[in-house]
């Protein structure tokens, strides 16, 4: 259970659909703001890099000289990607050098994994520990592969389109267009684990 | 369980969400496409020709060789756009059957049907349409439209359409807003909107779709203008690839529209572009030469 007040996220604003991702934070009681610079990254119990053009939000990232700082964020802290998250958070990509993901966990992804616009889609989707959710999957990427630490939530057509590894959670849908906030309460409740920033100094 | 469905209205309007807070740049060939894509454009628009040398060419503009559409497909990675003629609902199956990602149904073209726009909702890729006005952009999402953008007056270099369009958008939401429930059918007559939709921007006091600018942004401040606002993105037409310099141009567009609310930001980045393209006041236009009154 998620108490009111559970954590402050941190939404990354750079690029794409940061105000859904905010809106979605506050559903489960958690505060939601937009990050945009280090010192609101300092804030953040939680940061979701949320959903949009996976080379924009790199270029963005690089220019603002945010690699680093959520590199190690993501060591200390609760991080949620969707779709271009899940992608910069790999490790690797499949067949494409850009954008440089960022590393934060054990991942392969390919990009566009589900085809162009015309492919994209919705559809019930089975995830271990939540049950059925309504999964709206927009130019999906899906992990290709995955390391021994990660463990594999969900599966679409033998994809795998949700995992975690420690306090990394990764989903190649977008649990921020529905209205259904058990994604979001799952995170939650990793910020809940993690307890407050301030008793834990990175 | 419920299965896998393509072309849902969430997926057409989630596809436009996830291109907010970005930019969206017309290119003509592969070479292009290559330079928006690593400047950060969130998606490309390709064309024959941007809007600009359109209306220099004059003459009837169509929908782009599939030939040029297919090279940009190929060349990058990002989304890509195309524009079809207001009502050709043929061009846009073409469109459709190549398997471009969004459709502009856009008045830089020749309209073919001065009368209809396109019906959007029976096709699977989604639409983006312009609007001068709450109303325009209401019957464009009435017909299925997924995304909005200002009309502005394309290929002019010159924001104040885009600026006006933006603002009367936005006070009329503010507007529909403000009334009550009962008022809000006679207001519906008056935008000449659909009655559903004006109570649904109401409950939402919002657009319930995604409404970018365009018509007019040619350097990074008129990009960070329109984001202030209210725009949720930019689409930039002739403005970068008839400036002096495109990579630098692209660029600095791509970070204003990141960082419009940062000033010192937007002084740096604005600094040494080199010359904008060239602009054309609005008044010199007549009525025929204004692209924004095509489609109603």
């Amino acid at each position: 259970m998620v108490i009111m007040g559970a954590g402050r996220i941190g939404v990354l604003s750079l690029q794409g659909a940061v105000s859904e991702h905010i809106e979605a934070a506050r559903r489960t009681g958690c505060s939601g703001f937009a990050v945009k610079n280090r010192k609101d990254l300092e804030a953040a119990d939680a940061l979701v890099i949320p959903g949009g053009e996976s080379t924009a939000i790199a270029r963005l990232i690089r220019k603002q000289g945010l690699e680093e700082e959520i590199r190690s964020f993501a060591r200390a802290r609760p991080l949620l990607g969707t779709c271009a998250g899940l992608i910069l958070c790999a490790k690797e990509l499949v067949a494409c050098p850009d954008p440089a993901p960022l590393g934060v966990m054990d991942i392969k992804v390919e990009r566009n994994g589900f085809g162009r616009q015309k492919d994209s889609f919705e559809t019930d989707l089975e995830v271990e520990g939540i049950g059925t959710v309504r999964a709206v999957f927009i130019r999906a990427p899906f992990i290709h592969a995955a390391g021994p630490r990660v463990r594999v939530l969900a599966r679409f057509e033998g994809k795998i389109v949700m995992a975690e590894q420690g306090k990394t959670l990764v989903t190649a849908f977008h649990p921020e267009l529905t209205d259904d906030g058990r994604i979001f309460s799952y995170f939650a409740g990793k910020i809940q684990a993690a307890g407050p920033r301030r008793l834990h100094s990175d | 369980m419920d299965g896998k469905k393509i072309g849902t209205e969430t997926v057409k309007r989630g596809m436009a969400q996830m291109q907010k807070g970005g930019v969206i740049m017309d290119v003509v060939n592969a070479g292009q496409a290559k330079i928006a894509e690593a400047a950060g454009a969130v998606a490309v628009m390709a064309l024959e020709r941007v809007p600009s040398d359109i209306r220099a060419a004059g003459g009837v503009a169509r929908m782009a060789d599939p030939a040029i559409i297919e090279e940009v497909m190929r060349a990058v990675s990002i989304p890509v756009m195309a524009k079809a003629r207001i009502g050709h609902s043929m061009e846009a199956r073409i469109l459709e059957a190549l398997g471009v990602d969004y459709i502009d149904e856009s008045e830089v073209l020749t309209p073919a049907d001065e009368e209809f726009h396109i019906h959007k909702k029976e096709f699977t890729v989604p639409f983006v349409c312009g609007c001068r006005d709450l109303g325009e952009g209401l019957r464009r999402i009435g017909e299925g439209a997924a995304m909005l953008r200002t009309k502005g007056e394309p290929g002019t270099g010159n924001i104040v359409e885009a600026v006006r369009h933006m603002r009367r958008v936005n006070a009329q939401i503010g507007a529909v807003c403000a009334k009550g429930e009962d008022e809000l059918m006679s207001f519906a007559k008056d935008l000449g909107a659909p009655h559903e939709l004006v109570l649904e921007v109401k409950r939402q006091g919002r657009l319930p779709v995604v409404n970018f600018a365009a018509g007019g942004v040619a350097t990074p401040a008129d990009a960070a203008l329109m984001m202030a606002l209210g725009a949720d993105g930019i689409f930039v037409g002739s403005g970068i690839f008839k400036s002096d310099n495109p990579e630098k141009f692209a660029r600095a567009i791509v970070n204003a529209t990141a960082h419009y609310l940062d000033y010192a930001e937007l002084a740096a980045l604005s600094k040494g572009l080199g010359a904008p393209m060239k602009g054309l006041e609005i008044s010199g236009l007549t009525r025929e030469q204004r692209m924004q009154e095509r489609g109603w």
